[in-house]
């Protein structure tokens, strides 16, 4: 049987229509934003602080962490405001208590998942999840710890991985295969057992497709990717590069 | 480059092979292809070793990682060698109802091994199933790819008995 | 082709057929298989040919009987005389027996309330028709309702027709079929896939086994009409690697047709064209999800992504695609040979037509049965089901699998219908029927499918990925005896939230069974925590190794 390939994927769609602008409304105040923007943009754009863990300027959306979810009135539904597009007229809540609950909750659900004690964390003080804390006013955990035993991988040459401390945000992942354009790394088993893996499970160092650029290292929120040599709290990230790459790769398709 | 045209030879040579190349050609070397090349791999080996997974991510062009990610998702896949003989308990809702767990248990115990292990021997992969649609009968065991319905924790033990003294 | 060729075709099959003065059917779908009925129709082929009858005794593999609990199943036509637990030893007799008085050891009244109670639609040709054979389909009518659209009807018309009649998606939330296919015929774009869900990932259900299994046509004939009603000419059928003989008969299926030219280029001489693909699932219920569905046949990891964008718009490889169940599918072929009007007669105000469900669990008669929507559920279990094993006392029944919900002995008269599902916190899912006695601990119910969705969580999502985990270590701990007096609350909490947060269908509907049965079976949790007792005696508290 033959039927299309899938590199031409948008080629054939006849549907691409000029882009409009619509008005809708974020927390009582009303905006304005092309139909392609999405709300996350959008309420960044008004000022409006929306907390979000897996979504990084210049990478794909995957609408996985769940906590920029906002309450969209006359939907009983929550929605991810990193993927979901605007309508005309709608109504948008983006710090209603019940959505701050449920943030605090998946964040609290996140400390329990592995380890992540912050005092020995070579990221101390410049932590994305740390921080969220801080942004969310968690102040402790209320649900039992699962305790995993999680595997460190210092093989490479300049950077090591701390399973412990990974939040499966995949950042990482993305920014080697969208930016990067080697895809050493992916995630392997699925649910509470996925890992961040490169190549296939084998050691970093190891790793035949590794260019050794260190995006990840810089993208990663947390202190699971870090470079060697860092102690506790040493370990700041430098992301500016992303969007300039990004604008760049842009430009030259074009 | 050399070493690597020698490994494609040895692996044309291979009749296994020309199951997974013949898969892989009917769909274009797409990427698309990847389950279905790694169904047939595991068709003609029994599991996925690292070696074909290199195989087919070079033939496919994907990276490593990709099927290495893929491979390990989906459950059906296994890339620990099987046993000889399998059993393949079935823990479905009706087979749970029905008291699969103590079967299980039971086998557990007679073999001393866990689900998803091998005895040391090798002779034996014990296993466990999100029901095989056969809730008509449960509770249902898999015994080399045999579905025997109705069965009962003696009836899996002789079973087991009867495979393991079979060959000697 | 033509239409008068097509009913050549069925007109020499039946001719064929009833040239034989005793036709005797074998059951050959995977349960009564496993009892051997393999054996017993070589058996019984032997017999004929010792005999020298074959010129006026048939022996025909055929699908799914229904009473699976009874296998191997053996039908005998014209007579209507069935047969149950048939071994190779009885094929003698059985031949003896014919044209006379049915052997009495092997007799299954065929007129007892598990036959009589139920109709059929999707199962009309199950164990009349040989799968393998299209020739056997086309005498049943099959291929006409394809004709008729291809030939008579319009797209527009098709849809009109599947609206009219009512149908909803089989697959467990019952959206409205018609307004699917709008969508799709809506989007535009010069390519687009139709996709059969035969991933059924559910346990406890094998409704989509069987139709394969024993009509794989009826499937594939659905596919082309909705091909042709949405603009497609791809078809992919993905089904999971665990039913191999499933698989088999669709392989046949879709080569047997391809040869006829009833699927492939200019199918019934118009310019429609129309190819279908079998695609292998490989073990994750998650990707009975529409999105991880696509993101499983394009050859990734089967993760869902957010929607919208909706299949319909952005599907299989970015184009519109639109995504049925096997059932959906099963349903079409009669709808365009009969009528919408026809089709809306059966069933409820709001879901029209008949369900297929998998009878399993603590019931006499185990198997597959297809009932009008809006059955009260006590003539499923009491009539067609047959009461409960040993005569012990009914307590629940489970619905829609682990995105489903325990419905208590009160609803026992509640009508199986959308509505009334999802008003006792339960779904129609798609089909999975089971059925609890008074040994069934409840608790032990709502772990066993925690732990289900707990392993069958894709990870992309951190509620679905943490909290299903988090749900599961405290039921763990209450069947262990070891419950705390605030973890029902606990629960109730975690369950809310992975309910209202999760990104896609598995985690949003994944604490239904925790919900549910919290809701209706409270004293079974209070007796665990508070007096340490398990009602059911299936939980053992003294700290050996029970509960995995």
């Amino acid at each position: 049987m033959r039927y299309p390939s899938f590199l031409q994927r948008t080629a054939d769609r006849a549907d691409v229509q000029p882009v409009r602008v619509l008005t809708f409304s974020i927390n009582g105040v009303t905006v304005s934003a092309r139909e392609d923007e999405t709300i996350l943009t959008v309420a960044r754009q008004n000022g409006i602080s929306i907390p979000t863990l897996c979504h990084l300027d210049g990478l794909s959306e995957r609408g996985a962490c769940r906590l920029c979810i906002v309450e969209i009135k006359g939907s009983p539904k929550l929605s991810p405001a990193c993927v979901t597009l605007p309508r005309q007229d709608m109504e948008i809540i983006t710090h209603s208590d019940r959505v701050m609950d449920y943030r605090r909750k998946i964040l609290e659900l996140l400390f329990t998942e592995r380890n992540h004690v912050c005092s020995v964390c070579v990221s101390n003080g410049h932590c994305d999840l740390q921080a969220l804390t801080v942004e969310l006013g968690m102040t402790h955990v209320h649900y039992d710890y699962l305790h995993p035993q999680q595997m460190v991988d210092a093989s490479h040459e300049r950077f090591s991985v701390d399973h412990n401390r990974c939040v499966l945000c995949q950042r990482c992942v993305r920014v080697c295969d969208e930016i990067e354009g080697a895809h050493t790394w992916d995630v392997m088993g699925r649910g509470h057992l996925a890992k961040v893996i490169t190549d296939l499970n084998e050691p970093w160092g190891e790793s035949t497709t590794c260019t050794g650029c260190g995006k990840c290292v810089q993208v990663c929120p947390t202190g699971a990717l870090s470079e060697k040599g860092k102690s506790v709290a040493e370990m700041t990230k430098k992301r500016l590069f992303l969007p300039y790459l990004k604008l760049m790769r842009g430009e030259e398709e074009r | 480059m050399e070493a690597k045209e020698a490994e494609r030879v040895k692996v044309d040579e291979d009749r296994r092979w020309r199951l997974v190349n013949r898969t892989m050609r009917l769909h274009g070397h797409q990427p698309d292809a990847l389950i279905e090349t790694l169904h047939a791999v595991q068709e003609s080996f029994g599991f996925l070793d690292l070696d074909s997974l290199k195989y087919v991510a070079d033939s496919l062009h994907l990276p490593l990682s990709l099927v290495y990610g893929v491979a390990t998702f989906y459950h059906f896949f296994t890339l620990k060698p099987p046993g000889e003989h399998t059993c393949v308990i079935c823990l479905g809702t009706a087979c749970y109802i029905a008291g699969s767990t103590n079967m299980l248990k039971a086998v557990e115990k007679e073999v001393g091994i866990k689900p998803g292990e091998t005895t040391s021997d090798g002779k034996l992969s014990l296993l466990t199933a999100r029901c095989m649609g056969s809730c008509g009968l449960a509770p249902a065991v898999v015994f080399d790819g045999a579905i025997h319905g109705k069965m009962s924790s003696t009836a899996v033990l002789q079973n087991i008995r009867r495979l393991l003294n079979h060959d000697d | 082709m033509t239409i008068e060729e097509l009913q050549e075709i069925g007109k020499i099959e039946k001719e064929k057929q009833d040239g034989f003065k005793h036709r005797i059917h074998v059951c050959v779908a995977a349960g009564c298989l496993s009892c051997q009925s393999g054996q017993v129709k070589e058996a019984l082929e032997k017999e004929v040919s010792r005999r020298g009858q074959e010129s006026w005794t048939s022996v025909k593999g055929v699908g799914c009987l229904g009473l699976c609990t009874a296998g191997p199943m053996v039908a005998i036509e014209p007579d209507g005389i069935l047969y149950q637990g048939v071994s190779v030893s009885d094929a003698s007799d059985i031949l003896e027996a014919l044209g006379g008085p049915a052997v009495s050891r092997l007799d299954c009244s065929a007129h007892m309330p598990f036959f009589t109670k139920q109709k059929k639609i999707v199962l009309e040709n199950c164990g009349k028709i040989d799968p393998e054979s299209i020739e056997d389909y086309i005498a049943e009518g099959g291929y006409e309702g394809l004709y008729n659209a291809l030939r008579i009807m319009t797209p527009t018309g098709v849809i009109e027709q599947i609206s009219k009649g009512g149908l909803r998606g089989r697959g467990g939330a019952g959206f409205p079929t018609g307004l699917k296919w709008t969508a799709v015929s809506k989007t535009k774009s010069n390519i687009k896939f139709v996709v059969c869900n035969a991933d059924e990932g559910d346990p406890g259900a094998f409704m989509d086994r069987s139709v394969l299994e024993s009509d794989p046509h009826r499937v594939l004939e659905g596919m082309a009409i909705a091909g042709f009603a949405v603009g497609a000419n791809y078809g992919f059928i993905y089904v999971r690697a665990e039913y191999p003989l499933a698989v088999k008969r669709v392989r046949t299926a879709i080569a047997r047709a391809e040869r006829l030219g009833v699927l492939g280029r200019n199918i019934f001489n118009t310019t429609f064209n129309f190819d279908i693909t079998v695609r292998l699932g490989a073990g994750a219920f998650v990707c009975g999800e529409e999105t991880a569905l696509i993101a499983s046949i394009e050859g990734r990891r089967g993760s869902p992504r957010p929607r919208p964008p909706f299949p319909s718009e952005l599907g299989l490889w970015g184009y519109p695609t639109l995504i049925n169940n096997v059932e959906t599918f099963a349903n079409v072929p009669p709808i365009i040979r009969k009528g919408g009007d026809w089709f809306a007669a059966t069933g409820t105000d709001k879901s029209k037509g008949t369900k297929v469900f998998a009878l399993a669990g603590r019931v006499n008669n185990t198997g597959l049965i297809e009932a009008p929507m809006g059955t009260k559920l006590r003539e499923i279990v009491f009539d067609i089901g047959g009461g409960i094993l040993e005569g012990r006392k009914f307590k629940a029944v489970q619905t829609g699998g682990p995105s489903g919900g325990c419905i208590p002995e009160q609803f026992l008269d509640m009508s199986m219908d959308y509505e009334s599902l999802a008003k006792v916190g339960s779904i129609m899912g798609s089909g999975g029927l089971i059925v609890m006695d008074e040994t069934s601990c409840m608790v032990d119910v709502a772990k066993f499918f925690i732990e289900f969705c707990m392993s069958e969580s894709c990870g992309k999502c951190v509620p679905c990925r943490v909290g299903t985990v988090q749900i599961y270590n405290v039921l763990k701990r209450i069947t262990e005896g070891k419950g705390k007096p605030t973890d029902i609350g606990l629960l109730e909490e975690l369950c809310d939230l992975v309910k209202n947060t999760s990104l896609c269908g598995l985690g949003q509907t994944a604490p239904n069974p925790v919900l549910s049965t919290l809701n209706y079976f409270m004293d079974e949790y209070r007796a665990h925590i508070d007096d340490k007792v398990c009602p059911a005696g299936t939980c053992h508290f003294n700290h050996t190794e029970e509960s995995q």
